[in-house]
């Protein structure tokens, strides 16, 4: 392993791969981000592990020069566990998309953010099955008319925010594939943090559900419809910040405007607080794409993280039992001589 | 026969602890010296067989026995008390000498209530002791156990030498005074049959002691069960109803230090000690399942030697565990049972693909699906080697008897580690929790399993530079190079596609996809060279040679010994290495006129040789969830010899073992 570091530059961190996803596909933005944030972090290519599961995103480890593997539908999240209680010494980073990590794969997912593994878990989400070529998916609205739902999807979709809240996530956050700062700067912070980080990202197909997204994150729409979250600060949003947010007395989430109800009525974000409930209601403000959606960090908190609760454990017992001794363990149910 | 002892229990003297009575009773009863005896405790699931068995097998293998044990219990954890299907047992043979099988039929039958009485009546052999706990003779625990009429008080009995001891009685009267609650006090019955059992045998009583202080916590639970035990102990010295006690020499083993141990332990330990002769830390992903879960337990309590355990949140997570602990240079572990394995299908198919070590554990029950959870059986040698989607050979191992799980646990990794390959290792419930005694190996003299990393460029690209090929392969075994994360200049990608040999890059060309299919399977053929050729036991010169692998061992040596006792020349092949077979066995096969397998399948191992080596092999078959025994395979091979010559015949079965509950004797070869 190398102990320094050797200042890197995008294409360092770009492996020798051509590019296979469609012309146009939001995906290409999503590795430009983070192929430009790798430099940025002052870690190494070779302690860095990119693991995808199945579908286009998942072809993602491919394009990156660090050690990847695009492993099975839906299990990205279970190998890389391994990889990384295994190896706490590396960053590990999971690519999925929506049908990946939320439908083939759910399971693996909200058990690798209830333990806290020490992984960044990035899901595209562009609300389709693309690979397969266009079914829908556990994000998809209701009434989606697909390939295999001619007369619409009557399947409720997984809000992906709250699926990871509910799993009890340390680290949640949501940007999207056409604001390559924004990108950057969540995926700084997820890096960042010690423990699962989960960060949805609103990635648009454009082959088979092109447009899902532009109402609001199209250029134009952004500033009425994108409601930045930051850390202690309140929560507005419009192009002269006049609308925000407020809790009402029934706990409930309320988009108001600012001149109405008084600067110190709105909601200050709290992405620290131990209790989810403030994360878990802001992240279901918005329930559909038409409509003001949090983007940022929901929440950031501190958790033991699995990897070094696994790491602790093995130091207890060898402080406790001494060195291993494989001649003392075969004796250990008692022998005796003949 | 059929002798009926009946004793009141207040007509037993109790006295406190065995050193006065053998003072009181100055003639001490005689002793007959045996050879071996089957003993066989059986009881509710709450009565604590499985207690009892385990510690009369430690008490006989320190005093140097050689033995064999047959746990068997329900898959409910209780079932409800004093009913057929709640019946726990455990079989275990005693000997002077070296045995290999818990034994036909028992000898001996200790019952604890009518429901075990009516479980396993048929496997006593004729004549032999039915050692009764009569107080549980109830009206209402005979219509539990499915009795109209009390066996105890017709002649259903007639035939086996009968003793009614009023366990549950004796036990109050021994515990109770000592301040125990009454009810508390029918918990220690079954201690009061192993001391009675002990004194039957002439075990030392100072280990169980011991244990017991070891094992309860409770000062007054262990008071009640030295207690229990000890009134057992002298009820067998000072009722009429046993004249004499035996002996069993401890048996002449070859010299050095034993213990006893069950395959699932033997496993566990043997991963410990792969991971330690490797030099690589080991990763075991697991979920809970019967009968593996005790392996996961066992390598739970290692973590001093770097072990890490992480119970998965499903079985293929578990395997995906072992997979990318693997990739990042641990030796990666999964444990699971049938059904578990059926899940990690799609896993260990990455694996094989990435070309990654990795040990597939797979401790064979009764299936298909939940099927018998808690009997054993050998049927999951298909999917081991054909449950995988597209071309997929890999390795495989099977174990053999309980001690011997470790050297294969050894054996499997080695080939996993060498050969970059996921290996199935298989075992079975009968292996997984039998016991038998073990001469303990010296670490220093198991085998280097060690392998490197690869730390270097090795390929030269176009332009003059250097770079990593992760598919480049070592010519003499077809492995990969092994590039973990951490390795500066090495960073590379591996996926389920299809890569190009050598570059490792995506690859659909059909040439590519024909040399890599091809190079997989070479690579797990190669390693018929690095294992040991078959062997042949017994006749060379013999008509038939018995094919064995896994868990038939023991019964198979017990029948080939007894067959040859009686001057029946037969031939033995028993097989470590199922895929790939050794290279010779072909050759040694056809020297055979017949060739009969006999497998706790319906012929998944005869298949293989019969395709592989076009050899007219049968298969003697018995899927009862139980092994088999030696008269079984005895018979079949009477049965084999006297067949007509088989050209012509277009079956594969040789002959089938049908169990029926209601024979006197567990069925021979029918």
């Amino acid at each position: 392993m190398s102990d320094t570091i050797t200042i890197t530059t995008k294409k360092d961190w770009t492996s020798d791969q051509e590019v296979r996803w469609c012309p146009g596909c939001g995906d290409y933005g999503i590795l430009q981000a983070v192929q430009m944030l790798m430099p940025e972090l002052g870690i190494a290519r070779e302690n860095t592990v990119f693991v995808s599961g199945i579908g286009c995103s998942s072809r993602f480890p491919y394009y990156m020069n660090t050690y990847g593997m695009h492993s099975i539908h839906g299990r990205a999240p279970a190998i890389a566990t391994g990889i990384a209680v295994a190896r706490p010494d590396l960053d590990v980073w999971v690519v999925t998309g929506d049908g990946d990590g939320l439908s083939i794969g759910g399971n693996h997912l909200i058990h690798a953010l209830r333990r806290n593994v020490n992984l960044t878990i990035l899901m595209f989400n562009n609300r389709i099955y693309g690979l397969t070529k266009g079914q829908y998916s556990p994000t998809s609205e209701v009434g989606k008319v697909t390939k295999s739902t001619p007369m619409g999807s009557i399947d409720p979709p997984f809000n992906p925010l709250a699926v990871a809240l509910g799993a009890e996530a340390s680290f949640v956050a949501r940007t999207h594939d056409l604001d390559r700062k924004h990108m950057m700067e969540v995926f700084r912070q997820a890096h960042a943090h010690r423990g699962a980080s989960f960060v949805e990202i609103l990635q648009n197909c454009n082959v088979f559900n092109d447009g899902a997204f532009t109402d609001i994150t199209g250029r134009e729409s952004r500033p009425e419809m994108l409601i930045d979250l930051k850390h202690g600060e309140p929560v507005r949003f419009g192009k002269d910040n006049q609308h925000g947010v407020v809790m009402g007395p029934d706990g409930q989430l309320r988009i108001v405007e600012v001149a109405d109800v008084g600067d110190d009525a709105l909601l200050i974000h709290d992405a620290h607080r131990a209790d989810p409930s403030l994360a878990f209601a802001l992240a279901r403000l918005s329930t559909d794409d038409h409509s003001p959606t949090p983007f940022g960090v929901f929440r950031s908190v501190e958790r033991p993280d699995y990897g070094s609760g696994v790491a602790q454990q093995l130091l207890a017992s060898s402080a406790k039992k001494g060195p291993s001794d494989l001649k003392a363990l075969l004796r250990s149910n008692g022998s005796w001589q003949v | 026969m059929g002798r009926l002892f009946l004793v009141k229990g207040g007509q037993v003297p109790m006295t406190d602890i065995i050193e006065h009575t053998e003072s009181k009773h100055s003639e001490p009863k005689h002793s007959e010296s045996l050879t071996r005896v089957v003993i066989r405790f059986a009881g509710d699931s709450g009565d604590g067989m499985q207690l009892t068995g385990d510690r009369f097998t430690s008490t006989s293998a320190l005093f140097g026995n050689d033995l064999s044990t047959l746990p068997e219990y329900p898959a409910e954890i209780r079932a409800p008390a004093g009913t057929v299907h709640g019946v726990s047992s455990f079989q275990v043979q005693i000997s002077d000498h070296d045995i290999t099988t818990p034994g036909d039929a028992p000898s001996v039958l200790v019952v604890m209530n009518p429901a075990a009485l009516k479980a396993d009546l048929s496997r006593l052999e004729p004549g032999g002791m039915l050692i009764i706990n009569s107080d549980t003779f109830t009206e209402r625990d005979l219509d539990k156990a499915g009795y109209t009429e009390n066996p105890l008080e017709n002649d259903s009995l007639n035939g086996y030498r009968t003793v009614l001891v009023p366990m549950t009685s004796l036990t109050k009267e021994a515990t109770v005074p000592l301040g125990v609650k009454p009810r508390d006090a029918d918990r220690s019955k079954n201690f009061f049959a192993l001391g009675l059992i002990s004194w039957l045998y002439s075990r030392p009583t100072e280990s169980t002691f011991a244990w017991i202080d070891e094992k309860f916590s409770n000062e007054l639970v262990r008071t009640a069960n030295k207690a229990a035990f000890t009134a057992g102990f002298n009820f067998g010295e000072t009722t009429e109803l046993l004249d004499h006690r035996y002996e069993i020499e401890p048996a002449h083993m070859p010299s050095g230090e034993y213990t006893n141990i069950t395959g699932n332990t033997a496993l566990a330990w043997g991963i410990v000690a792969a991971g330690q002769l490797a030099h690589l830390p080991v990763f075991l992903g697991s979920y809970p399942i019967t009968p593996a879960s005790d392996i996961l337990h066992e390598l739970a309590k290692h973590k001093h030697f770097g072990i890490r355990t992480v119970q998965a949140e499903d079985e293929i997570a578990a395997a995906g565990l072992a997979l990318g602990a693997a990739f990042a240079g641990h030796l990666g572990v999964t444990t699971t049972s049938g059904p578990g394995l059926a899940l990690k299908s799609e896993t260990i198919s990455l694996a094989l693909s990435l070309e990654l070590p990795m040990l597939i554990v797979d401790i064979q029950r009764g299936g298909p699906s939940t099927g018998l959870p808690t009997k054993t059986e050998a049927a999951d040698l298909n999917i081991a080697m054909f449950g995988r989607h597209g071309e997929s050979p890999l390795p495989i191992v099977a174990a053999y008897s309980p001690a011997q799980c470790f050297d294969a646990a050894i054996e499997a990794v080695r080939i996993a580690l060498k050969y970059r390959t996921p290996v199935i290792l298989l075992s079975d419930g009968y292996l997984a929790n039998g016991s038998e005694p073990w001469l303990l190996p010296d670490p220093a003299a198991l085998p280097d399993i060690s392998v490197e990393f690869a730390t270097e460029m090795n390929h030269i690209d176009d332009d003059g530079n250097p770079e990593f090929w992760p598919y480049l392969r070592n010519p003499e075994t077809l492995a990969r190079p092994w590039a973990i994360p951490g390795t500066p200049g090495l960073m590379h990608r591996v996926g389920g596609l299809e890569k190009e040999d050598g570059s490792g890059n995506i690859n659909y060309t059909p040439e590519n996809h024909s040399k890599m299919i091809h190079l997989r399977a070479a690579k797990v053929a190669g390693i018929a060279n690095d294992i040991p050729d078959a062997t042949i036991v017994g006749d060379e010169d013999a008509d038939l040679c018995i094919v064995g692998w896994g868990s038939t061992w023991a019964a198979i040596d017990a029948a080939v010994q007894r067959s040859r006792r009686r001057g029946t020349k037969v031939a033995w092949v028993h097989l470590t290495h199922i895929n790939p077979l050794p290279k010779n066995l072909g050759a040694v096969l056809k020297r055979f006129q017949k060739v009969i397998v006999p497998e706790l399948n319906l012929g998944q191992m005869t298949r293989i040789i019969r395709s592989e080596f076009l050899i007219d092999a049968k298969v003697v078959t018995k899927v009862a969830g139980l092994p088999f025994t030696a008269l079984e395979l005895e018979g079949a091979i009477i049965e084999a010899l006297q067949d007509p010559p088989t050209a012509g015949d277009p079956g594969v079965v040789a002959s089938s073992v049908l169990v029926s509950g209601d024979s006197e004797q567990q069925g021979a070869a029918q």
